[in-house]
C-alpha cells in the first residue's frame, strides 16, 4: 500500500509527512510529527481530547484523516504559548487548578481558545454548550468553566 | 484502503463505478471514520469529495430556495446570516448533532446517507421537502430526501451514485418549520424520538403541512396522517390531539434501554404537538 505525501501547516510551520490512507490526523500529529499534545481518548469523536483547529474550525483530529490535511492550517495546543509565555487560558487553568490528570486539558484549552476567538464574551451557558464535546472525568467541569469565564473577562479588560 | 480526492462529481462517480470491494464517499467523515476505526466498515476505496469546487457553498437561488454544497458543515449552516431565518427548524436540527467539534465537520448529505433512523437533520429535511441531486454515470437526477434512506444504514443510491447537491425549497410567505428531539440529557446524545413539522398558513388556517418522525421506525418517516390532522385547522386543541394520535399511530419503534416502545410512541405525539405549535408561531411571524 502506497503512502500519501501531505504538505500542511502546523502552528505556522510548514510540515510534510508520509501517511497511510487510514491514519487519522491525530495519528499523524502524534506519530509523524511528534506533537503529542492532542490525546486519543475515545477515537470516535465523543471526548474531544484530540481537539485541534483546521482552517480556524474546531474539529476532533481523530475524525479526520491525515491525508485530508493537505494544504490546511492546523493549530494545536503546542502553538498556544508564545515561547515561554503561556496563553492566558493556560495561566488561568493553573491558577484555578482546572485540571487533575490532564488528559483532557489540551483539547479543552484548544476548544476554549476557539470559543473566545469567536465570542470574547460568552455566557456560562454558551461556554458549557461549546465545551460539551470535551469530556473531563476529574474536575467535575466547574473549575474549567470558571477558568474560561475568568480568562474571557481578563482578556476583554486587556484589549 | 485507497484514498481518492477527485476534482469533479463525474470523476467521483466514475471512480466509484469502477471500484471493487467496499466504497465510501467521505464528506465530513464523522460517521465514516468512526465505522472505519471500529472495524464496522473498512472501505477498499475512500472517495473524498471535499476537493470538488463549490462543495462548501451556500447559495440562494433565483426562486428564493437554497442550494447547499455537500460539504457544508453544521457550523457553516448555523453561522449563515439568512438560511436560519428561512428554515430555523432545519438549521436547529442540524445544530443538535454532536459537539462543537462534530459541527465543524458534519454535513446534511452525510447525515442522510448514513441512513440512521435517529439522524436529527433528516426528519427536518423530510418536513422541509428538501431534494438532492444524485450524480451517477448516466448524469444527474433530482430525488426527494424521503426516497434516499431505505433501511438502517442503507440507501437507494446505486453503484457509482452520490449526492452532489442539497436543495432546500423557497420558504415563501406565512410558513414556518421546527424540529424537536427527546434525549435524556441536554447535549451530546442521539434522538430517542425526533419530530419535524413544516407548515403554511392562510390567515390562521393551515393550508400545507409536512410532518416527519425520527427514531421510531427503521427509517425516518414522513407521516401523511399527521399532516392531514392539521391541514384545514387553526391548530386548535382538537387538531393537536388528532396530530398526536396520528404521530403515535405511525410509530414502529425498537425497545431498548434508551426508550421503550411505549415511551417512544407516547413521546412522538408530545413532540409532534410541541413542534407544530412552534412551526405555527413561526408561520405567524411570532418568535418561537
Amino acid at each position: 500500500m502506497s503512502k500519501i505525501h501531505v504538505s500542511t501547516t502546523v502552528n505556522g510551520d510548514t510540515v510534510e509527512y508520509l501517511c497511510d490512507p487510514r491514519e487519522t490526523l491525530l495519528d499523524c500529529l502524534r506519530d509523524r510529527l511528534n506533537l503529542t499534545g492532542a490525546k486519543e481518548g475515545c477515537g470516535t469523536g465523543d471526548c474531544g481530547a484530540c481537539s485541534v483547529t483546521v482552517d480556524g474550525r474546531l474539529v476532533c483530529s481523530c475524525l479526520m484523516l491525515g491525508a485530508e490535511a493537505e494544504g490546511g492550517q492546523i493549530e494545536t495546543v503546542e502553538g498556544m504559548a508564545d515561547g515561554e509565555e503561556l496563553h492566558p487560558l493556560q495561566k488561568k487553568f493553573i491558577e484555578y487548578a482546572a485540571l487533575q490528570c490532564g488528559v483532557c486539558t489540551p483539547g479543552v484549552l484548544v476548544a476554549a481558545k476557539a470559543l473566545l476567538e469567536k465570542n470574547p464574551d460568552p455566557t456560562e451557558e454558551e461556554t458549557r454548550y461549546w465545551l460539551a464535546g470535551n469530556l473531563c472525568r476529574c474536575t467535575g467541569y466547574d473549575k474549567i468553566i470558571r477558568a474560561v469565564m475568568d480568562t474571557a473577562a481578563e482578556m476583554r479588560e486587556a484589549s | 484502503m485507497n484514498y481518492h480526492s477527485p476534482a469533479s462529481f463525474a470523476e467521483a462517480s466514475a471512480l466509484a463505478a469502477d471500484a471493487t470491494g467496499i466504497t465510501r464517499f467521505l464528506a465530513g467523515g464523522t460517521d465514516v471514520l468512526v465505522q472505519l476505526r471500529a472495524d464496522i466498515v473498512t472501505p477498499d476505496n475512500l472517495i473524498d469529495i471535499k476537493k470538488i469546487g463549490g462543495v462548501r457553498d451556500i447559495t440562494r437561488n433565483a426562486d428564493g430556495g437554497w442550494t447547499l454544497g455537500v460539504a457544508v458543515t453544521g457550523a457553516e449552516m448555523s453561522e449563515h446570516p439568512e438560511l436560519g431565518r428561512d428554515w430555523p427548524g432545519l438549521v436547529e436540527a442540524m445544530d443538535l448533532i454532536g459537539s462543537t467539534q462534530v459541527q465543524g465537520r458534519a454535513t446534511l448529505a452525510g447525515n442522510l446517507c448514513n441512513a440512521s433512523p435517529a439522524a436529527d437533520s433528516v426528519p427536518a429535511m423530510f418536513a422541509a421537502g428538501v431534494t438532492v441531486t444524485v450524480t451517477g454515470l448516466g448524469g444527474d437526477r433530482v430525488v426527494a430526501v424521503e426516497d434516499i434512506p431505505t433501511a438502517p444504514g442503507r440507501t437507494s443510491l446505486g453503484k457509482g451514485e452520490l449526492i452532489s447537491a442539497v436543495h432546500v425549497p423557497a420558504r415563501g410567505q406565512n410558513a414556518g418549520d421546527a424540529y424537536l428531539r427527546f434525549i435524556p440529557r441536554t447535549e451530546m446524545d442521539i434522538a430517542v424520538v425526533g419530530c419535524g413539522v413544516n407548515l403554511r398558513l392562510e390567515g390562521d388556517t393551515i393550508t400545507e403541512a409536512r410532518v416527519s418522525l425520527g427514531a421510531v421506525a427503521p427509517t425516518v418517516l414522513l407521516v401523511e396522517d399527521c399532516a392531514n390532522a392539521i391541514i384545514g385547522t387553526t391548530l386548535d386543541q382538537a387538531a393537536l390531539e388528532a396530530l398526536a394520535s396520528a404521530a403515535s399511530a405511525a410509530c414502529n419503534p425498537i425497545d431498548d434501554k434508551r426508550g421503550t416502545i411505549a415511551f417512544r410512541t407516547e413521546v412522538a405525539g408530545v413532540l409532534a404537538r410541541r413542534a407544530a405549535k412552534i412551526a405555527y408561531a413561526r408561520a405567524k411571524g411570532e418568535q418561537a
